[in-house]
């Protein structure tokens, strides 16, 4: 019987249940700080997908003029899809110890991360200087603003990123600086998947 | 912070009073920085409420107040009542304090983070009432805010106040993100040996849930709020339609306030259940207390919890009725509205069962909890009215909706409010408070607030609208509205100072109170077995404790005392306890 039904099915009631006695405590065999993690994806989610939802619901209306689909933002993607590749290499090193390969990785994680957000300031610079202003048309709101909170995310991901970097050159705490690559590379795949639905999203109009 | 990685030992606090008491990372102070903040912007929001109920009943007599501020006043009142009021004070005040002792933890799992969540809300307190000191003063738009009223002139604030609202609304959502990550990761991870999740009290399961919602729901009120400071700030029209203002055309175009409403009811509903999930939760461990039984219905109630988080999200758009609506869409949500009540039915009934034949106990927190049912059964019955489209299109926008929300979502779950503070008053301070003024102030809050709403129905079905700052020369409005009117402002006012008995009570007894016993109410649940009253920094002692039975074992067949607290081991001759026993 799996867990989920054995706690449906549970008669706390009845006293003297040697297995209910028997629990550790945690309902999730990882590190505390993962499932916090996880949790705080519940939320992010939510808040992309009510943008997305309120995206598709606006761009239903006559007055909607998509923006251009410049060439920009397919190198950005790229330079996500690189970080999140980094930050993963720096998480699996640095299990196996190496800790100056992983320092590596994740320097270059976070400088790809720095172009991604780069790059999208750029997109920003060539839709204003097209005209694309954020409140010439609704699909230029959407733009400016779902690009700006999924930026925001990133910058508060690189607010980890250069804590874990401190932790990872003291290498006095290993196995927190371990920890602490692997919750930054988690979160970088996170970012990545919401944008990859962003993108797809905004070329699809 | 697994139960295996809680160090052991005791804990010894900060040293100083600005780490103590200010900058703390103990759940217990920030609990009590929370429950302080909240009540203290509470009273503000009751000062707003008699402001507002003066106009009303005595239309003029006070000077200052003209349309713009009685606006102010009604959507200060009814956003600090929802948001910094009642979610502050049940999750991070409540929450903060009872889920880590509950749960057997020495603490929440983030408490830097725990720290800055209460210092989030506090500035957000601070932005809000900022506003009152900005050129324009507060927004006057109703506490929903709809567009395009919100941002256009001619509502009050509408060029700082609302800007002030959405920003101090903003921080308030990161406070709220970054508390319920901890309450929601400490109940899921740093439980007790031996506490499963169906041997958590309820009143966990009432906080866990609403946090869930709250995590789900303030982002989309999260995303209102920012696309509204878009189109107010940049020009944007996320929500806002073709206007011509004062023979002017705006420049804003194509926007749809109707999708402004149905991001906030995404929040607004789910909302309703943040207050009333830890109220249900809190209540039932109260009943079951001084009942002396168990909670009748554990599994059931649990799951009715489970069940009403998760309708909540699909009942939304019952609050737009009259927003302009698809027939089928109407019908849709009148039948998850009425779905949702059966649930809690189910609670009402396990409530009224568990005080069947229980061995009760009168006191001042009983009192609250039994003051609780029968409020929040006659909020929910007029629900029923509401969530029917065709009733509800008539009742709409009148004092029948006033009293309808005021008893379910502000009387209920005030009165679990104050049965909470009383129940666990002894805990949190060490001391007992004085019952002659505990009991004094529930018969002056129940009989005063029955004074202040009953007749809200009454006026209601005789038509009369709500958010109307002067009710004068409307043939449609009879005279003994007027004289009804005075009677409920006189009430209001009543009911509100006599409030002062009750803080006179916590704050005197705090002071100068009969010194409390560890566990005066012979409860079960972990709280009332920590080594100290009140509990010290890390909670507990050396060992953490271990939990070996649900939290409801009172009144036991053959057992010795009349509770069985949850650290006690089952021994060999202990009675069998089959279903049919409890």
């Amino acid at each position: 019987m799996s867990q989920g039904i054995k706690t449906v099915l549970n008669k706390p009631w009845i006293a003297g249940q040697t297995e209910e006695d028997l629990f550790n405590g945690s309902t999730f065999d990882v590190p505390t700080s993962k499932v916090g993690l996880r949790v705080f994806f519940f939320v992010a989610t939510a808040l992309f997908l009510l943008f997305i939802s309120s995206y598709r619901l606006r761009m239903g209306y006559e007055d909607w003029v998509p923006v251009p689909k410049l060439w920009q933002l397919w190198l950005n993607t790229g330079f996500l899809i690189l970080s999140s590749i980094a930050l993963q290499w720096a998480a699996n090193v640095a299990k196996k110890g190496s800790l100056d390969t992983a320092l590596l990785a994740f320097g270059i994680g976070g400088l790809t991360t720095l172009a991604f957000l780069g790059g999208q300031l750029w997109v920003w610079s060539e839709l204003t200087t097209l005209g694309y202003y954020v409140e010439g048309n609704p699909a230029n709101s959407f733009f400016y603003l779902i690009t700006a909170v999924h930026g925001l995310h990133l910058v508060g991901g690189l607010v980890a990123w250069v804590r874990t970097a401190f932790k990872l050159r003291s290498s006095t705490d290993v196995d927190s600086a371990t920890i602490s690559l692997e919750l930054c590379a988690v979160y970088w795949h996170y970012l990545l998947v919401i944008w990859a639905v962003l993108f797809y999203m905004l070329l699809s109009t | 912070m697994a139960y295996a990685d809680q160090d052991t030992g005791q804990h010894h606090g900060p040293d100083g009073f600005v780490w103590k008491y200010i900058f703390s990372q103990d759940h217990k102070v920030i609990a009590i920085q929370y429950g302080l903040t909240a009540i203290g912007v509470g009273l503000v929001a009751l000062v707003l409420s008699w402001l507002m109920r003066i106009q009303i009943g005595y239309p003029g007599a006070l000077e200052f107040i003209d349309a713009s501020s009685y606006y102010q006043y009604v959507t200060m009142h009814g956003m600090i009542m929802v948001v910094y009021l009642l979610t502050a004070l049940f999750l991070g005040g409540f929450g903060n304090y009872l889920i880590p002792l509950m749960c057997g933890a020495r603490d929440m799992v983030f408490p830097f983070m725990n720290m800055l969540s209460f210092w989030f809300y506090f500035v957000s307190v601070l932005i809000l009432m900022g506003s009152y000191f900005v050129p324009g003063g507060p927004t006057g738009a109703g506490w929903t805010l709809y567009p395009p009223q919100s941002i256009l002139p001619g509502t009050p604030g509408s060029d700082w106040g609302i800007l002030m609202m959405l920003a101090s609304l903003g921080v308030f959502i990161i406070a709220f993100t970054m508390g319920g990550l901890n309450y929601v990761t400490t109940v899921l991870q740093a439980r007790a040996r031996g506490l499963t999740l169906m041997r958590l009290p309820l009143s966990v399961w009432g906080i866990f849930t609403a946090t869930v919602l709250g995590l789900l729901a303030f982002p989309a009120l999260f995303v209102s709020a920012i696309m509204l400071l878009f189109d107010r700030l940049l020009g944007t029209s996320f929500f806002m339609p073709y206007i011509v203002s004062m023979g002017q055309a705006l420049d804003y175009g194509g926007g749809s306030p109707v999708l402004f409403q149905h991001l906030f009811w995404f929040f607004g509903h789910p909302e309703v259940y943040i207050v009333a999930l830890p109220a249900f939760g809190l209540v039932s461990d109260v009943l079951s207390v001084h009942a002396r039984k168990n909670i009748f219905g554990y599994r059931m109630m649990v799951w009715a919890i489970i069940a009403i988080g998760a309708i909540s999200f699909i009942v939304w758009a019952h609050h737009m009725y009259v927003s302009g609506m698809n027939l089928a869409l109407g019908y849709f949500f009148a039948t998850t509205t009425l779905i949702i009540a059966i649930p809690t039915a189910i609670k009402v009934y396990n409530w009224v069962l568990t005080l069947w034949h229980g061995n009760i106990r009168l006191n001042t927190p009983m009192l609250f909890s039994i003051g609780f049912i029968s409020t929040f059964l006659i909020g929910g019955l007029t629900g029923l009215f509401l969530g029917n489209v065709a009733v509800d299109i008539p009742l709409s926008d009148s004092y029948f909706v006033i009293a309808h929300f005021h008893m379910v979502m502000a009387i209920a779950p005030v009165m679990v409010v104050y049965a909470a503070i009383y129940h666990w008053y002894p805990k949190i301070t060490g001391r007992m408070y004085n019952e002659a003024l505990g009991k004094f102030h529930f018969w002056s809050t129940f009989i005063g607030t029955y004074l202040i709403y009953f007749p809200m129905h009454y006026l209601g079905f005789e038509g009369m609208p709500r958010r109307y700052y002067a009710y004068e020369g409307y043939e449609f409005i009879s005279d003994s509205a007027a004289g009804l009117n005075e009677f409920i402002t006189i009430a209001a006012i009543v009911v509100g100072v006599l409030q002062v008995v009750f803080l006179w009570n916590i704050f005197y007894s705090a002071l100068k109170g009969k010194i409390a016993d560890g566990n005066p109410w012979q409860a079960t649940t972990l709280e009332w077995f920590t080594p100290d009253t009140p509990p010290c920094h890390g909670n507990w002692s050396d060992e953490l404790p271990v939990v070996h039975r649900w939290a409801y074992d009172y009144s036991v067949p053959g057992a010795k005392t009349d509770f069985i607290p949850q650290i006690q081991p089952h021994t060999p001759d202990e009675p069998v306890h089959e279903e049919g026993n409890h």
